[in-house]
C-alpha cells in the first residue's frame, strides 16, 4: 500500500497525454483514459517495471442511460510486487466496438463475454463472443437500468406439452417501488437540498 | 491400416455429482483424453447484481450469503467492509474479532466440504462422513449467533447484528480443542493415500505465471508458490494483529492444493483461539443511530430512538455518492465487491468478483491433454461453487 503517490506520478509520468485524469482514493489509483488508448495503458500496466500490474482483477460496466457516453467501463488491476491496485475507466456509447484483452490476459475471456451479455458492449478480435450466464436464447441485457427487474420471460414445465414453455411474465402482483426518501434531517436536510 | 477414430463430444452435468453444482460441462474426446473443455455456466443465475440495484444496503446483505453458500460470512465481510470504507464508519473492537472469528469458522466450513467432496470424487467416501459431523457443530454456531444455519444474514455496516449468545465462546473454545485432531485424522486417510495420491499428484499443474495470467487468487494461487493472501497483504478489521502463516504449495498441482487446504484450517483455528482469547469487551456495531438501528429498549422511551428505527427500516440508510472496490480473502480466493452509490439508500451498481469465475474460466487451459477420469478431481481442486460464479 505504501508509495501509491510516487506510483501515480511515475504512471503519469510515463504515460503523460494517455491519461485525462488521475486521482488516489481509498487506497487505490484511479486513471481516466481515452477509448482507443486501452490495449496501450494495459500493456503498459501489466509489463513495465515500475507498475507490474499482473493481475486482471475485473471487467465491468456502468449503465448511466441518461448520459450521452452511456456506459463507463471499468478495469480492475492488482499489482502483487507493489502490493496496489488500479482501476482504469472510460465512458464509451452505445454500440461503440471495444478491443478485447484477451491477448493481454487471458483471463478477459469470461469477463469481456459477462460485459457483453448483461450490457450488450461488443469486443472486437474476441475468440468466443457469446452469452455466458443467461439463458441460451436469451433477449436483452439485464443490467441495463432500462431492463425491468422481473424480466421478460419465465419458464415452465408444461403438463400438456410435456415440455420446458417460455411465457411471458404475469405477476399476481405488480413489482412495487415505494419511494421511502424524504427529508430525514428535518431543516438542516432541506438547507443543504437547496443550496445545490 | 489404422482405423480412423471419431472424435467424441460428451455432456458432462449439468446434472452430474462431480459437478458439484450446475455445471455443464462440454467435452471433447479423443479416446478418453480430453482435448478440449467448454464450460457453459449461468444455470443458477438469479441476477443477483441486478436485485441488489432495487433493495437497500441493508436489504442487500442476505443476497451475499447465497453466493458461496458454504461459506456465507466470509462475503457479507466484503459488502460491510466497502460501506464501511464509504461512510468512513468506526468498527468497534469486539465487533472486529467476532467477525474475524466467523469469517475463520467459515474458512473451516468452506474447507472442509472441499476436501472431503473431492476425495468423495476421487473414491474415498468416509472422509465426507467424518468432515460434515464438523461441519454441522460449525453450523451449530452459525444458527446461535444469528439464527439460521447457512443463510446467516449476520453482519452489518458498523459491526455485527447482536453480540454472541452466553456460552458460545467457551464452545467454540471447545471445538478449537479438538479439530485439530479431526484434522488428524482425516489427513490420515488421505495424505499418505496411494490411491488419492495417484489420482492427484501432477494432475492439473498450474504454473506461477498462468496462475497470475488467469486471475487465479487463494489456493489456486498459492498452490502454485505464489506467497499472496490478502488477510496479510492488505488486511483488513482485527487481521494484523494476529499471528497466523500462510501455506504455499511447491508444484501448483491437486495435491498441493489439497495440503493448502488442509494447513490453512490448523491456521484458522489457530487464529479463533487468538480472537477468543483477545475478545474485548463492548459495543458489537456502531452506536451512529443513522446507521445501525436503535436497542428495543431504548425504542420504547426515547422519540428518536422510533424515529431511528422507523427510517431504518423503511427507507435504510443513505451512502454518499462514491465508489469503492473492497476484496476480502475467502476461502476459495479473492472476493471483490466494486460498490457504486449515488447518495441514496440504494446502491447504484454493485459488481460481485467471484473467484470461482475466474478458476472455472481455466477449466479448459487445466484439463488438455489428461484423461475424462481426472476432470472430477481437477474441478474439485478449483472449489467451485455455482452460487458465486452464476451469481
Amino acid at each position: 500500500m505504501e508509495n501509491l503517490e510516487s506510483l501515480e506520478k511515475a504512471i503519469n509520468s510515463e504515460l503523460t497525454t494517455k491519461i485525462l485524469s488521475s486521482n488516489i482514493k481509498h487506497d487505490q489509483i484511479n486513471i481516466c483514459i481515452e477509448d482507443n488508448n486501452l490495449i496501450e495503458v494495459m500493456i503498459f500496466l501489466k509489463t513495465h517495471s515500475s507498475t507490474k500490474f499482473k493481475q486482471l482483477i475485473d471487467i465491468t460496466a456502468v449503465d448511466y442511460p441518461e448520459k450521452d457516453k452511456r456506459f463507463k467501463m471499468v478495469y480492475l488491476l492488482l499489482s502483487h510486487e507493489k502490493n496496489s491496485r488500479i482501476k482504469i475507466e472510460f465512458n464509451i456509447k452505445e454500440g461503440e466496438i471495444l478491443s478485447s484483452l484477451t491477448s493481454i490476459f487471458p483471463s478477459a475471456n469470461w469477463m469481456e463475454r459477462e460485459v457483453f451479455d448483461m450490457y450488450g458492449v461488443e469486443f472486437k478480435d474476441h475468440p468466443d463472443l457469446r452469452r455466458i450466464l443467461t439463458d441460451y436464447g436469451f433477449k436483452g441485457h439485464p443490467l441495463r437500468k432500462d431492463f425491468p427487474l422481473t424480466g421478460h420471460n419465465e419458464v415452465r414445465y408444461s403438463e400438456a406439452d410435456k415440455k420446458v414453455i417460455y411465457e411471458p411474465v404475469k405477476l399476481e402482483q405488480n413489482y412495487r417501488n415505494f419511494d421511502y426518501e424524504s427529508p430525514w434531517e428535518g431543516t438542516k436536510y432541506i438547507k443543504e437540498q437547496t443550496k445545490k | 491400416m489404422a482405423k480412423e477414430v471419431k472424435k467424441l463430444n460428451l455432456n458432462f452435468g449439468p446434472q452430474h455429482p462431480a459437478a458439484h453444482g450446475v455445471l455443464r460441462l462440454i467435452l471433447q474426446l479423443d479416446g478418453e483424453v480430453v482435448e478440449k473443455a467448454d464450460p457453459h455456466i449461468g444455470l443458477l443465475h438469479r441476477g443477483t447484481e441486478k436485485l441488489i440495484e432495487n433493495k437497500t444496503y441493508a436489504q442487500a446483505v442476505p443476497y451475499f450469503d447465497r453466493l458461496d453458500y458454504v461459506a456465507p460470512m466470509n462475503q457479507e465481510h466484503a459488502f460491510a467492509l466497502a460501506i464501511e470504507k464509504i461512510l468512513n464508519i468506526n468498527v468497534p473492537a469486539r465487533a472486529q474479532y467476532i467477525r474475524v472469528i466467523f469469517c475463520e469458522i467459515g474458512r473451516i466450513l468452506s474447507h472442509i466440504l472441499n476436501v472431503t467432496t473431492q476425495a468423495m470424487d476421487v473414491g474415498a467416501l468416509t472422509p465426507t462422513l467424518w468432515g460434515f459431523e464438523e461441519r454441522e457443530t460449525l453450523m451449530g454456531f452459525y444458527e446461535k449467533v444469528s439464527g439460521s444455519r447457512l443463510h446467516a444474514n449476520y453482519f452489518r455496516a458498523g459491526g455485527v447484528h447482536q453480540d454472541l449468545p452466553k456460552g458460545l465462546e467457551t464452545e467454540i473454545a471447545g471445538f478449537c480443542e479438538k479439530f485439530p485432531k479431526i484434522i488428524d485424522d482425516l489427513e490420515t486417510l488421505l495424505t499418505d493415500n496411494r490411491i488419492f495420491k495417484q489420482r492427484n499428484v501432477d494432475i492439473g499443474i498450474v504454473s506461477k505465471q498462468d496462475a497470475l495470467d488467469y486471475s487465479f487468487s487463494g489456493v489456486m494461487l498459492r498452490g502454485s508458490g505464489v506467497p499472496w493472501d490478502l488477510r496479510k497483504s492488505q488486511p483488513y478489521d482485527c487481521y494484523e494483529q494476529l499471528d497466523f502463516k500462510i501455506p504455499v504449495g511447491k508444484n501448483g498441482d491437486c495435491y498441493d492444493r489439497y495440503l493448502c487446504r488442509i494447513e490453512e484450517m490448523r491456521e484458522s483455528v489457530k487464529i479463533i483461539n487468538q480472537c477468543l482469547i483477545n475478545l474485548p469487551r463492548g459495543p458489537i456495531k456502531t452506536n451512529d443511530g443513522k446507521i445501525s438501528p436503535p436497542p428495543k429498549k431504548e425504542i420504547k422511551q426515547s422519540m428518536e430512538a422510533l424515529i431511528h428505527h422507523f427510517k431504518l427500516f423503511t427507507e435504510g440508510y443513505r451512502v454518499d455518492q462514491d465508489e469503492i472496490y473492497t476484496a476480502v480473502e475467502a476461502p476459495k480466493g479473492e472476493f471483490g465487491v466494486y460498490l457504486i452509490s449515488d447518495g441514496s439508500s440504494k446502491p447504484y451498481k454493485c459488481k460481485i468478483r467471484a473467484p470461482g469465475f475466474s478458476h472455472l474460466q481455466a477449466m479448459d487451459y487445466l484439463i488438455k491433454g489428461h484423461m475424462l477420469a481426472d476432470v472430477p478431481a481437477v474441478l474439485g481442486s478449483m472449489d467451485i461453487v455455482f452460487g458465486e460464479v452464476d451469481r
